[in-house]
């Protein structure tokens, strides 16, 4: 410890800080430029320029560390002349032009020309002109405006990973720019848009559309992954204009990922304005009582000629709590278990061994401390965009990582040795025998029975060994794991290694809210808050393939949303009654619905996201819902109402939530993974296969519909990605039109050659409405040249 | 003493009718003075280049509209009469797609024309404008630069003569 003092002020601070974090602890300004306090120290807008006693010249904050006795003013003439002289310069080459800058109102060299600038400028001369850059559908700049201070070049380099920005020339030629000329391909790109402080580097959607002081600032939680990331939401005149992160350092620190930034520019379309009804073929506008008392009218119909058990309800894993809560209730109400939010997973063996909600049981700031990392079936930077970074710094500080994955994904981040491979569970189970063979004293009953067959190799002992070495690892499954044909193999492993090493396990679920999907009883074989139910429901998928009479479908597209969009659509279309609860519609959607419901997205309801650490995270509707559209909650609790069902009388959506609370209250949350194994290992293979995950902008209803996202370069064309040599053992080309088939369903996709995929492996994304008529996303497939 | 000549005057002024011939000698100033009676509405009285009449959004010579949608004019309007929407032109240029002014809302205060930088919206030397249906008071962009248009000459000779005093 040391003690400073800065303008006159005993401060008592961790010796080996530099003066400007101490000043922000302080609240004592310091104008900076270069300095942030997530990046590497840079030092070169020389902005933060104070006086230290003892000291000949003025010194930069942010690049001076504290030191006992220290005398530091930030106001005095000696400090206040550099800075006003600094900032002279900086303004010779800035354009004065604030009116028409996007970030005027809200630019931080604005703001401290205000306090340090001159009044006039005293610079004659030309002024720098440099051209833009083109950054993609996401980032617009104005590269004239550009001070150079590197805060998005460190951030690439740093946090991203992804050396896409940087800076060429030097003295007054330096410029910032890409090398080669791309769109940024960064997951998490859009923040430098906060980090520029000029306006340099906007928001493309966003430009020039609304000024910062005509925005009202509403809290609320992203909702794309199952992180919760704290964001804002800026509205003006009823309409959300922008999302920026909030701070949290627990969850997403300073930064938002670009599918959370991003996805509000779908929110308005191909929105259901009002209820629309099936008459014989033809749709027509219809309103809320007509629409419900059908609803009522038909179920009911349903359920004496055939029973409860033949309706099914099937909801989005983004929906809120509050909504899993009521649709539950009102499902089991009518008498049917039949109710899943785990749309794009086919295996749920293990579904009676599972904890009472999936979460991790650590804080989730500490994966970065991790020290051994194995990612199975993951592609991380797609899934969980801010929880790579999380990784990414772990490995920076000293961690070991290893993957197991279908596809070598580029993981941004060093990693000691990629298994890329169909074959996930071998390659798991090689690491858990591995664990084994060291004779540990706790063996799960039926681990070594299910493993004898595995021989271990080098690579695997070298895993399991820095797996138990390490004083904190972790063991993560990701989207491709969890939507794997052996999924619950693949979680039995894990737990498995787990178990024998001493690592935890995270495992990244689907949508904003699977956990709370869990605890809600959003799931067919539990009740609300995890108690079990005498006779299971039907899954998903079981659903699906019954082929029911009736289903419900709440804020999905089952045609995108589902592991097989095939099986789904034929158990719509063969469906007497289904009714639809969702705030977009699509063309698919009005051949096989009989009733569409316009709910509203996450900005025009309250409601309750439960995140992968099982912290409740509530938020209110910021803007008035659209048109008709009516809140998903107060929807299913009229429908609760219409059919006469006890105890629907909700007022607010927090007297939802806090009835659930009050029930998980009741039980023992922790209760963990009881074990499962399954009686062999045995993986399906196939001459081809098939493996589809979905990708990163594809994932919900409103990011497939923000258009910039869309055309963003983040987001890799739809095709049929193959290697070189499985392209020549199919005679195909790069670019040839293929035919690509499964369950007899055809449809031609252009060729892409991807060196990533291994052989006799191709991919093909899930999410598109031109791959929606195909079967599994992991099965075989016949690819032929068309 | 004093107080008995105090009341000894104001006895006589009130004897001789003092203060109504006072008044009387304006009146028979104004007989003899050249009348100055306008004929409204053939006759406009004269008005100041800083008078601030309805409103109005000037173009530059080259026919380019000067507004570049910078919204400053909407926040200092105290009135809350502006409402501007905008987005990249086809040029990539900082437009507005709709600036209305509610002329039921303007209250005349010409704070609009003081916080413009590029000297787009003025308030024009317009005194006499009514409305006859309900929706004409909304000034739209395309009213506001029509009147811009007809009025460029005055509203610059206006601006010209009023320089020196800004």
């Amino acid at each position: 410890m040391v003690t400073i003092e800065i303008d006159g002020k005993k401060i008592e601070t961790e010796s080996g800080k530099m003066i400007i974090e101490v000043a922000d602890a302080h609240n004592i300004p310091i104008p900076r430029f270069c300095y942030h306090k997530k990046l590497s120290i840079a030092a070169n807008c020389r902005m933060c320029l104070v006086e230290v006693e003892k000291s000949r010249k003025p010194l930069p904050a942010c690049a001076t560390p504290v030191a006992d006795g220290m005398k530091v003013f930030t106001q005095s003439q000696q400090a206040i002349i550099s800075q006003k002289a600094v900032m002279e310069f900086l303004l010779i080459n800035h354009p004065l032009d604030c009116p028409i800058c996007d970030q005027g109102g809200e630019c931080e060299l604005q703001d401290v020309s205000m306090g340090y600038g001159p009044d006039i400028s005293r610079y004659t001369e030309e002024k720098r002109v440099v051209d833009d850059e083109n950054l993609g559908s996401l980032i617009s700049t104005d590269m004239t405006r550009c001070i150079q201070c590197t805060r998005c070049v460190r951030f690439g380099e740093e946090v991203a990973g992804f050396r896409e920005l940087g800076a060429t020339d030097r003295g007054e030629n330096m410029q910032i720019g890409t090398y080669v000329k791309s769109g940024m391909r960064s997951e998490i790109s859009g923040n430098i848009i906060d980090l520029c402080p000029v306006g340099a580097l906007t928001s493309k959607p966003y430009r020039f559309t609304a000024r910062a002081w005509e925005l009202t600032q509403a809290n609320s939680i992203a909702p794309h992954d199952c992180l919760g990331s704290h964001i804002y939401l800026h509205t003006r005149r009823q309409e959300v204009m922008r999302v920026v992160p909030k701070e949290n350092e627990a969850l997403n620190e300073t930064w938002l990922s670009d599918r959370d930034r991003y996805s509000y520019a779908g929110l308005n379309h191909d929105r259901v304005d009002v209820p629309l009804i099936n008459n014989n073929g033809i749709w027509q506008e219809t309103d809320w009582s007509t629409a419900l008392n059908t609803i009522v009218e038909k179920l009911r119909l349903v359920i004496e000629k055939s029973g409860a058990e033949q309706i099914a309800a099937l909801a989005s894993p983004s929906s809120t709590v509050e909504e899993f809560y009521l649709l539950q209730k009102l499902m089991r109400g009518l008498g049917s278990h039949n109710i899943d939010h785990r749309l794009k997973q086919c295996d749920f063996s293990d579904q009676t061994h599972a904890s009472i909600y999936p979460h991790i049981d650590f804080p989730y700031a500490d994966l970065e401390n991790k020290e051994a990392i194995l990612l199975i079936g993951s592609n991380i930077h797609s899934e969980q965009p801010l929880a790579a970074v999380r990784l990414r710094k772990a490995v920076l500080r000293g961690a070991s990582a290893w993957v197991i994955n279908p596809v070598d994904y580029d993981m941004h981040f060093p990693v000691k040795k990629s298994d890329i491979t169909t074959a996930l569970v071998e390659h798991t189970a090689k690491i858990a025998k591995a664990l084994l063979e060291d004779k540990p004293a706790d063996i799960p009953a039926g681990a070594e029975a299910l493993l004898t067959t595995i021989h271990v190799d080098s690579g695997a002992k070298e895993i399991a060994h820095a797996l138990k070495k390490a004083n904190k690892a972790v063991v993560i499954l990701g989207a491709i794991a969890e939507q794997h044909p052996q999924a619950a193999t693949l979680r039995a492993l894990a737990h498995t290694i787990g178990h024998l090493s001493g690592a935890r396990i995270v495992i990244f679920t689907e949508g904003a809210n699977s956990a709370g999907a869990w605890l809600a009883g959003a799931i067919p074989h539990r009740e609300a808050a995890g108690k079990s139910v005498a006779k299971f429901g039907l899954t998903a998928r079981e659903s699906l393939e019954a082929k029911l009479k009736a289903y419900i479908l709440f804020g999905i597209e089952p045609e995108l949303d589902c592991a097989n969009p095939h099986l789904a659509l034929e158990a719509l279309k063969n469906a007497d009654f289904v009714v639809v609860m969702s705030a977009y519609k699509n063309k698919e959607m009005t051949k096989y619905a009989d009733i569409i419901l316009p709910i509203t997205p996450f900005t025009e309801t309250s409601g309750t996201f439960v995140n992968l650490s099982g912290i409740w995270q509530s938020f209110q509707g910021c803007v008035p819902p659209f048109s008709e559209a009516r809140p998903g909650w107060k929807v299913l609790r009229v429908l609760g109402n219409f059919f006469d069902l006890p105890d629907f009388e909700y007022a607010s959506s927090e007297q939802v939530s806090d009835e659930l609370k009050a029930l998980t209250e009741t039980i023992n949350l922790a209760k963990g993974y009881s074990w499962y194994f399954p009686k062999s290992l045995k993986e399906s293979s196939h001459s081809l296969q098939r493996i589809a995950e979905w990708p990163i902008y594809r994932i919900d209803s409103l990011v497939r519909r923000s258009e910039p996202l869309q055309r963003s370069a983040t987001l890799e064309p739809l095709g049929v990605r193959m290697n070189g040599k499985t392209a020549e053992n199919l005679q195909l080309k790069a670019n040839d039109m293929a035919l690509v088939q499964q369950n007899d369903n055809e449809v031609n996709l252009p060729v892409i050659i991807d060196a990533r995929i291994p052989d006799n492996v191709v991919g093909v994304a899930a999410g598109y409405a031109e791959t929606a008529h195909l079967g599994d996303t992991f099965s075989e497939i016949i690819v032929k040249k068309a | 003493m004093k107080k008995i000549t105090e009341y000894f005057r104001y006895y006589l002024k009130t004897f001789f009718l003092w203060e109504l011939f006072q008044g009387l000698k304006v009146t028979l100033r104004y007989f003899f003075k050249r009348k100055i009676t306008v004929q409204f509405p053939e006759e406009m009285t004269p008005i100041s280049p800083r008078f601030r009449g309805l409103l109005a959004l000037r173009r530059y010579p080259n026919g380019e509209e000067r507004c570049i949608a910078c919204k400053l004019c909407e926040a200092v309007c105290p009135a809350l009469a502006i409402t501007i929407e905008a987005e990249p032109r086809e040029d990539g240029s900082r437009r507005t797609t709709r600036y209305d002014i509610d002329m039921f809302k303007c209250i005349n205060c010409g704070f609009c024309e003081e916080s413009c930088p590029v000297d787009s919206i003025v308030v024009a030397p317009i005194q006499h404008y009514h409305m006859e249906n309900r929706g004409e008071n909304i000034m739209t962009k395309e009213k506001l630069l029509a009147i811009g248009d007809l009025m460029e000459e005055r509203l610059y000779a206006d601006r010209e003569a009023d320089a020196p005093y800004r």
